[in-house]
C-alpha cells in the first residue's frame, strides 16, 4: 500500500476507535414518542423486533422516511465532496471545520436565546469558515505546518464551545436541552423542515461538485499547471471549501461534529481501491456514502440507544474495510492472489530452467531424477513434489514418478525461452554493468521472470545475441547453486 | 500624481524597457522566498523561434524563473511581458511543463485525462471537455509515441513514458511559447531523443521553447540559446557565444558568496 493510503487508513482506524468509544459512552436518546422512556439505570441492550426491522427498511413512518432520506441525502453529498477534498490532501481540515462549529453553535443559542436551527447553523457556519481561515493564517504567517495548525485550531475551538456549552448550561432555564445532539448526532430528533433543509443544502452540494468536476480535477492533480491555465488553485479551493463547510454543516445534526469528517473521508477512500478512474471513484465515493447514510440511519432507527453518527460512521468504516480487503483493483486480497500467482510463476520458470540446465549438459533429452533437482535449488522436497505435479498438469513435463521426469516439448520451449534470458542478463550484467561473474546468478534470478517482450528485445540488440542460448558465464557448480538462499 | 498619470507612466516604461516582439521579455525582476531573494535583477528577452536551455546549478533560481514569469510566485519587482503583454492576457499563447515529480502519479487519471487537461484552458468553467478536446489529446499522445497507452493508468508508466504524457498535454495546449521545466530528467534514452525530436518540430512551428536544463554535454547539440543562471543572469546569448568555458566556471564557480550572504541576512531581518 502506497503511504497517503497508509495514513488514511491510520487516521480512519483512529475514527472508527473514535466512533466505538462514543457508542458505547454516550448516554441514551429516546428515539421519539413512540418508544418507551428509559430510566439512566436501565442499562439492558434491546434488540429490535422483526416486525420493527421490516418496518423500518421499508420506510412505513414518516418520521424514519425523513431522517432516513436526510442522512442518505447527507451521506451522497459528502462522498461526492469528500472525493476531491481527500485528493486535494484538506480531508483533515474539514476536522478542524467541523470543531470549529460548536462555539458557533453556542453562540447563536446564547444570541437568540431558542434552539432555532436554522439560526443555530448559520452561527456554525460562521465560526466553521473562521477555523479554516485560522488554519491558513497561521499556516501562511508562520511556518508552522498545517497537521500542528489544525491541531491547534480544532482543539482551542472546541475547547471554546464546550467553555460556551457549560455556561448555556448552567444559566439557561432548560431550554437548552439537546443542543449537545451536535457534538454526537441525532438523527432522530430530525423534522421535515429539517430534513427538507439538508437536502436541499446536499443537492447544491452534489450539482455544484459535478459542474466543477473539470475544475476540481485539474487543481487536485496539478494546480501550478492549473493556475498557468487561468483555473486559479486558491478561487477552485473556495469553492471546495465551501462545499465542505456547508456539507459538515448539514452534517452536524445528523452525525455530529465529532464524526463528521468520517463521512468525507471514509467513502473516498474505500472508493479509491475500486477504481482508477477519478469519475468512477467520484460515483462510487457518492455511493458508499449514501448507502452509510441510509444503513446507519436505519439501524440506529432501531437501536434507538445509540448514536445515529456512530452507528452511520462505523457502517461506513465497514464498507471501508471491506473495500480494503475485497476491492478487485487495490484490495489486499487480489494483491495477495497477484503475488501468490507470480510467486508460483517463479518457481514453475526455476524448475524448467533447472531442467533446461540439466539437458544442456547431458546435450539430449534427459529424464530427471527429482533428488537431483533438490541439489540444484533449495527446494523443501513437498513442495518440489506439489510443483512437479503443477508443471504436469500444465502439460510441461511429463512426471512418471519422483525420479522420472522429463520435458515434454511444449515444456522445452518454455524452459529453453526461460535459460536464454536467464544467460543474456547475466551477460549484460557482466559486460556492461561490470558486475562480477561470481554475483550475477542471484540478480539474473530475480529479473529474469519480469523482464517484458520489449526488454528483452533491447537486451538482444545490446548484446547482438544469435537466436541460440549463451553459455553459462560462470561455473554453475550443483553445490554451490544448492546453496542459494 | 493622478492614478491614470501613473498608469501612463508605466506604460512609458514598458514600452522602454520591454521587447514587445519578443515571446518573453523580463525587465529587472527580483523573487524573494519567505524574504529570501533567490533571483536578482533578471533582465533578458527571449528571441523569437528558438530552443534555449535555461543553465545553472542547483538552487540557482531555474525553477523559480519560470514560475515567476508564469505568475506562480509572485515577483518582489519587476515585470515580465509575453509578446509585450502580460501574463494573464497571454494564458493562451502560453504552455507550461512542470517538474514530473511535482504531482502524485497516483491520481486516479489515465494517461488520456492528463493530456486533455492542456484544453481546460480553452474550455468555460464548468464545461465538460468534449469530443474534439479528447480527439486533439489522442493526437498530442500519439504525436510523443504514446497512442497505445492512452487509456493506461499514469501510476503504471514509466518515468519516461510520464514526461511524455506531460509533454503531450503541453503540446494540446497549442502554444506560441513553451516553458519546460526539467523535460530531460531521469528519462530513458529513447525517451530523450523523442524529447529533442519534438521540440525540433515545434522550433519548425516558429514555437519558442524556453528548457531548465542539466545536463552541460547535451546543450550545444539541443539548444540554440542559452541562458546562464546563478541566482542571477551570467551570461545569455547564441550558445556558440556563450556557452564558454569561461562562464560556465563564473556560473558553476561556488555561488557569488557576497550575494547569498546579502540574501540570508534580509531573510534574517526580514
Amino acid at each position: 500500500m502506497r503511504s497517503p493510503a497508509r495514513t488514511f487508513s491510520t487516521v480512519l482506524m483512529g475514527i472508527l476507535m473514535l466512533g466505538i468509544f462514543v457508542a458505547a459512552s454516550t448516554p441514551a436518546f429516546g428515539q421519539d414518542g413512540t418508544s418507551s422512556p428509559r430510566t439512566i439505570t436501565d442499562t439492558r441492550f434491546v434488540w429490535p423486533s422483526w416486525d420493527s426491522i421490516v418496518r423500518v427498511a421499508l420506510m412505513r413512518d414518516h418520521n424514519t422516511r425523513i431522517v432516513v432520506l436526510g442522512t442518505t441525502l447527507l451521506g451522497l453529498a459528502a462522498g461526492l465532496v469528500g472525493t476531491f477534498a481527500y485528493l486535494r490532501r484538506r480531508a483533515l481540515m474539514g476536522d478542524a471545520l467541523s470543531h470549529a462549529t460548536l462555539p458557533g453553535v453556542a453562540l447563536a443559542f446564547l444570541i437568540t436565546g431558542e434552539k432555532n436551527l436554522p439560526f443555530l447553523l448559520i452561527g456554525a457556519t460562521v465560526t466553521g469558515i473562521l477555523g479554516v481561515l485560522a488554519v491558513l493564517a497561521i499556516r501562511q504567517s508562520s511556518r508552522i505546518r498545517e497537521d500542528a495548525a489544525i491541531g491547534i485550531v480544532l482543539s482551542v475551538l472546541f475547547g471554546a464551545g464546550m467553555a460556551l456549552m457549560s455556561v448555556i448550561q448552567s444559566t439557561s432555564n432548560g431550554n437548552a436541552a439537546g443542543l449537545d445532539q451536535f457534538i454526537y448526532g441525532k438523527a432522530a430528533s430530525m423534522i421535515r423542515s429539517d430534513a427538507r433543509m439538508i437536502g436541499i443544502t446536499a443537492l447544491v452540494v452534489v450539482v455544484g461538485t459535478v459542474l466543477l468536476f473539470k475544475e476540481f480535477r485539474i487543481v487536485c492533480f496539478d494546480q501550478d499547471f492549473a493556475t498557468s491555465m487561468g483555473r486559479n488553485a486558491t478561487v477552485v479551493d473556495l469553492f471546495m471549501m465551501g462545499f465542505v463547510v456547508l456539507t459538515t454543516v448539514i452534517g452536524l445534526q445528523a452525525v455530529g461534529l465529532i464524526l463528521i469528517v468520517a463521512m468525507l473521508i471514509i467513502p473516498a477512500a474505500a472508493a479509491r481501491f475500486w477504481t482508477d478512474d477519478l469519475k468512477m471513484m467520484t460515483v462510487v465515493a457518492g455511493g458508499i456514502g449514501a448507502l452509510s447514510g441510509w444503513l446507519g440511519a436505519s439501524i440506529s432507527a432501531l437501536l434507538p440507544k445509540m448514536p445515529t453518527g456512530a452507528i452511520i460512521v462505523l457502517t461506513a468504516g465497514a464498507l471501508f474495510i471491506f473495500s480494503m480487503t475485497f476491492a478487485v483493483r487495490r484490495g489486499i486480497l487480489a494483491g495477495a492472489v497477484r503475488r501468490i500467482r507470480l510467486r508460483r510463476r517463479i518457481a514453475l520458470q526455476h524448475l524448467l530452467r533447472a531442467m533446461a540446465e540439466i539437458e544442456e549438459r547431458t546435450g539430449q533429452p534427459t529424464s530427471v531424477d527429482s533428488n537431483e533437482l533438490l541439489t540444484m535449488r533449495s527446494w523443501v522436497k513437498s513442495d518440489l513434489r506439489k510443483l512437479t505435479s503443477r508443471a504436469a498438469g500444465a502439460g510441461l513435463i511429463d512426471k512418471k514418478s519422483w525420479s522420472e521426469l522429463k520435458l515434454t516439448q511444449l515444456g522445452r520451449t518454455h524452459a529453453q525461452r526461460i535459460l536464454r534470458n536467464h544467460r543474456l542478463w547475466e551477460t549484460y550484467l557482466i559486460e556492461h554493468a561490470d558486475i562480477a561473474p561470481s554475483h550475477v546468478d542471484r540478480d539474473a534470478d530475480e529479473i529474469e521472470h519480469v523482464l517484458s517482450e520489449r526488454l528483452i528485445r533491447e537486451l538482444e540488440a545490446t548484446l547482438e545475441a544469435g537466436k541460440d542460448i549463451p553459455p553459462s558465464p560462470h561455473e554453475s557448480m550443483p553445490e554451490f547453486a544448492g546453496a542459494k538462499p | 500624481m493622478t492614478p491614470s498619470k501613473t498608469s501612463q507612466a508605466r506604460l512609458q516604461i514598458d514600452q522602454v524597457h520591454h521587447d514587445n516582439e519578443s515571446p518573453l521579455s523580463i525587465h529587472d525582476m527580483t523573487v524573494a522566498y519567505h524574504r529570501k531573494p533567490v533571483l536578482w535583477d533578471i533582465d533578458y528577452a527571449a528571441p523569437q523561434g528558438k530552443l534555449v536551455g535555461i543553465v545553472g546549478p542547483n538552487g540557482a533560481g531555474k525553477s523559480t524563473l519560470i514560475k515567476a514569469c508564469l505568475d506562480l510566485v509572485p515577483r518582489a519587482s519587476g515585470s515580465v511581458r509575453i509578446y509585450g503583454k502580460r501574463y494573464k492576457e497571454q494564458r493562451s499563447a502560453v504552455g507550461y511543463v512542470p517538474q514530473r515529480e511535482s504531482v502524485d502519479w497516483d491520481f486516479p487519471a489515465s494517461a488520456l485525462d492528463v493530456v486533455t487537461m492542456g484544453r481546460y484552458g480553452r474550455i468555460p468553467w464548468c464545461i465538460p471537455p468534449g469530443k474534439s478536446d479528447r480527439e486533439a489529446a489522442l493526437h498530442a499522445l500519439n504525436q510523443t509515441g504514446m497512442g497505445d497507452y492512452a487509456n493506461r493508468q499514469i501510476s503504471k508508466l514509466s518515468g519516461g513514458q510520464q514526461q511524455r504524457v506531460f509533454l503531450a498535454r503541453a503540446l494540446v495546449q497549442d502554444a506560441r511559447v513553451y516553458f519546460m521545466d526539467e523535460p530531460f530528467a531521469g528519462v530513458d534514452a529513447a525517451t530523450e531523443s523523442a524529447i529533442v525530436t519534438l521540440l525540433r518540430e515545434l522550433r519548425e512551428r516558429g514555437r519558442t521553447v524556453l528548457v531548465v536544463h542539466h545536463d552541460l554535454q547535451s546543450v550545444p547539440e539541443y539548444f540554440d540559446e542559452v541562458l546562464l543562471l546563478n541566482m542571477r543572469i551570467v551570461a545569455a546569448g547564441p550558445t556558440s557565444a556563450v556557452f564558454t568555458e569561461e562562464n560556465l566556471q563564473k556560473t558553476y564557480g561556488g555561488r557569488l558568496t557576497l550575494l547569498s550572504e546579502a540574501a540570508e541576512a534580509i531573510a534574517r531581518n526580514g
